[in-house]
């Protein structure tokens, strides 16, 4: 599919916190980014949606200051980088992919130490972290050592030591990723809450629930390059028709064949067939209540776009 | 838009945020720390100063208690930064994942390195102090407190040996990458650079080799001034040292620039 260009943001009302235009990263023969331009309004949820490989953990590092890039620009709160990565560093909070908490101090500690790093002083931020730590559910647990945490614990005090700054840009790469579904909907509020304070969120994720919870505009990728971009609402009215009926177990071709002549469009993937179309009930007439065939209808999600945009086959 | 691993370091005051991280973690495991700085000296210096000392009488007219409590100060604080260099810094660095964490807030490769680079000539100096005491309990500093100028000295030699290590935590691959270095670097040094006798019974081309070690120049200044006796070529020797701290100082940020930068 051809690469798309970047387009106006319908929130684009003030200057963009985040700009890139053109933005080329190599490592050695592979384009892990390729030539990816966006605009990231202040105060919205920005997601970066795409397979393993897709350049989006490479293409927030480059946000940081923290990968460099072979062409393109890039500005981040008014600073260009690379030159300016400190100064941006300063104003953005980052969510690592994986948790590098500092296991030899306390949850409390771990805070305080952060706020070291951006030169804030102890009595500069106790008041801040008290109030993270009730943010992040940990209060109870602020003299616990870091290993004594559970997971979500741990995920949830990485958030909180990301706000240690008071951002102005928080970046996530993968904030839930491996977490339990408590936890991630605990997660999701907290960041609508941050964004509701009108702190502005770059996220990665291949979770297509969160991608269309939290975002406001995201950008699907794929092999270094944006697919498209859009609100979850506009990619999914774009690129997929508006009903999906899934079909599990075994479908003959003859009833393959009857479903093409009457949908827009028909897939079979693995031991499923998926049916696209706007006017699901005569095919569901057509279907019946069939022997050892389960059929789901529901409304076409982010999901179906994504596998649509990236295809099925396997990310290895 | 491409950063080169060998622009120069500009590393800042920040660094000592990472020194101040490195410090907590350690007052916190203090216990172990004492044993370890206090516990080691006293087994050399009553073992091989009073035990071998007997057999060998005097050195260079000093009694070999005093003669091997010099040099121990300064080998001790070698081995001590070198192991915060490599196993310490390594754990940092990759399992850890700490100086992850650091780099995205304001602080760069630079002012990490730094404070490592700081902290572990601290950790060598922690180890020369409690040597020091030891041997001073012992009568071995003959110096008596002007042997406290011994002590800036062992921090310069710190920060000559801190680069060095951190250089080989830039290209391990594991914690036993490291056996290699001390094998063929800090070993040698520790049996060769007057540690244990003088360098001047060494075969003369010896002498001339181990003239190009940093440990053979800091005992040249570190043993008189406990011995209280004067010190000759100070310049030289500290030059030595200074240039080793700042060569590897750089040569060790950009290996890790290299490592860590995508």
């Amino acid at each position: 599919m051809p690469p798309v260009a970047p387009k106006t943001s319908p929130f684009a009302t003030t200057q963009p916190v985040i700009s890139a235009r053109g933005l080329l990263k190599c490592f050695g023969e592979l384009r892990a980014v390729d030539d990816v331009s966006f605009d990231i309004p202040a105060g919205r949820c920005f997601g970066f949606l795409g397979p393993n490989g897709a350049g989006k953990t490479t293409t927030l590092k480059m946000l940081m200051g923290l990968a460099d890039f072979d062409a393109g620009e890039l500005s981040v709160l008014g600073h260009a980088l690379p030159a300016e990565a400190r100064a941006i560093r300063a104003r953005v909070g980052l969510v690592p992919q994986g948790d590098n908490l500092d296991p030899d101090f306390t949850v409390r500690e771990n805070l305080f130490m952060y706020a070291r790093f951006f030169g804030l002083a102890r009595h500069e931020v106790a008041a801040r972290v008290d109030r993270l730590l009730e943010f992040a559910n940990l209060t109870h647990k602020a003299d616990a050592r870091v290993d004594q945490l559970s997971g979500g614990m741990q995920r949830r005090l990485t958030i909180a030591r990301a706000l240690v700054n008071d951002p102005e840009v928080v970046v996530l790469d993968e904030p839930t990723s491996g977490l339990d579904p408590q936890v991630r909907h605990v997660i999701w509020g907290r960041l609508a809450e941050l964004r509701a304070r009108g702190v502005t969120l770059v996220l990665t994720t291949h979770y297509m629930e969160e991608a269309e919870r939290l975002c406001d505009e995201l950008v699907v990728m794929d092999h270094g390059r944006i697919l498209d971009q859009g609100s979850p609402g506009q990619l999914i009215q774009r690129h997929v028709e508006p009903d999906v009926i899934e079909l599990r177990g075994s479908v003959s071709d003859g009833v393959f064949a009857t479903l093409t002549s009457m949908a827009l469009r028909v897939e079979r993937h693995g031991t499923a067939v998926y049916v696209y179309t706007s006017a699901p009930a005569p095919i569901l007439d057509f279907l019946g209540q069939p022997d050892g065939l389960t059929v789901i209808h529901r409304r076409a999600g982010l999901e179906d776009v994504f596998l649509h945009l990236t295809g099925r086959e396997l990310r290895e | 838009m491409k950063r080169s691993i060998w622009q120069l370091p500009r590393a800042r005051s920040a660094a000592f945020a990472v020194f101040a991280r490195n410090f907590l973690v350690w007052r916190k495991l203090l216990g172990p720390a004492i044993v370890l700085n206090f516990g080691e000296p006293v087994i050399y210096l009553l073992g091989l100063g009073i035990g071998l000392g007997a057999l060998v009488g005097d050195i260079g007219g000093l009694p070999y208690l005093v003669f091997l409590a010099s040099g121990i100060v300064a080998s001790s604080a070698m081995i001590s930064v070198s192991f915060e260099g490599m196993y310490s810094v390594y754990t940092r660095m990759v399992p850890q994942k700490t100086f992850d964490a650091i780099m995205a807030t304001p602080l760069d490769i630079d002012d990490i390195i730094l404070g490592e680079t700081i902290w572990a000539a601290f950790k060598g100096l922690l180890s020369a102090v409690a040597i020091l005491i030891v041997a001073a309990l012992l009568g071995a500093v003959p110096g008596g407190w002007a042997a406290l100028w011994a002590l800036p000295v062992v921090f310069l030699l710190g920060l000559a040996f801190a680069g060095p290590a951190i250089i080989m935590t830039a290209i391990a691959d594991n914690y036993d990458f490291f056996n290699y270095y001390f094998v063929l670097v800090v070993t040698p040094m520790f049996m060769l650079s007057g540690v244990f006798f003088p360098i001047e019974t060494l075969p003369e081309w010896m002498q001339t080799a181990v003239l190009l070690l940093p440990l053979t120049h800091a005992i040249e200044v570190i043993r008189p001034l406990i011995v209280g006796e004067p010190v000759e070529h100070l310049l030289v020797h500290l030059a030595v040292l200074a240039g080793f701290a700042v060569v590897a100082y750089y040569v060790a940020v950009a290996l890790v620039r290299r490592r860590l930068w995508d």
